[in-house]
């Protein structure tokens, strides 16, 4: 089954989005003490999205897919914004954002804990991020 | 979307945070925390009613960690619901910060240290 949402580039909607989700995961009956954390990952690169590739322009849009089958889900993230290279992401160390009083930075720290996989991808013009998550 | 209460009971300073702390929100907590976050304070934190947080709300409370020892604060969270409290301990958080059940240990803990 897939679902689809489209949202402006505003940090308004992140509630939305989490909203959205959450209705998904309740009606494929995902086990709700698990629910929290997959919200979080998706919230978490949609606010990244917004935030760092969109500067916050709601003239921009995001739009989340889920496909959710027997085996995983599968949410898809696309935008036309600045596009992110995974490759160079290099994970912070607690104690060096701790020490720089760092208020950001964890974010897709959270997301490769959380997530089986994450993908960032070009796709006919646009920038697409996929987060899978296995079912078991 | 959030909402912050602010009282205090003796000599410590009690932030109750209600609602969902996300990237648009976490400015609101930052400067309440910001405004307390003074020389000496003792800060505990309610969390009982928050349904939500991401990481920009975990940020705030990552930033003042250095502060508890540099300003001799003390910071106790408490009440947290557990998928709250999960969203702490993905990043080991829940060691790095003093976390309590209720607001009595809160106290006890924040007049102890």
């Amino acid at each position: 089954m897939i679902y689809k949402l489209d949202i402006a580039c505003k940090k308004d909607h992140l509630r939305e989005v989490r909203r959205f989700v959450s209705d998904i995961l309740a009606q494929n009956h995902y086990p709700d003490a698990e629910s929290n954390k997959v919200i979080l990952a998706v919230d978490e690169i949609c606010a990244n999205l917004i935030i760092h590739s969109n500067d916050c322009d709601p003239n921009e849009k995001l739009q989340l897919q889920i496909d959710y089958n027997t085996k995983q889900i599968v949410f898809e993230i696309s935008d036309h914004g600045k596009g992110f290279d995974l490759s160079e992401y290099r994970e912070p160390s607690m104690e060096d954002l701790i020490r720089a009083k760092r208020k950001g930075g964890v974010g897709l720290l959270l997301v490769k804990r959380i997530m089986d996989d994450i993908q960032f991808l070009q796709q006919s013009g646009k920038n697409v991020c996929r987060l899978t998550k296995y079912i078991h | 979307m959030i909402n912050i209460d602010r009282s205090s009971e003796n000599e410590i300073t009690i932030l109750k945070v209600t609602g969902e702390v996300d990237a648009s929100s976490s400015i609101q907590l930052d400067e309440e925390m910001s405004q307390v976050a003074i020389q000496g304070a003792k800060i505990i934190v309610d969390l009982s009613e928050l349904e939500y947080i991401s990481s920009a709300g975990l940020g705030v409370f990552m930033s003042y960690i250095s502060d508890l020892e540099d300003k001799k604060m003390t910071l106790v969270l408490f009440g947290m619901k557990e998928k709250v409290l999960q969203v702490f301990q993905i990043l080991g958080l829940d060691q790095l910060l003093t976390i309590e059940e209720n607001k009595e240990e809160a106290i006890k803990k924040a007049s102890d240290l």
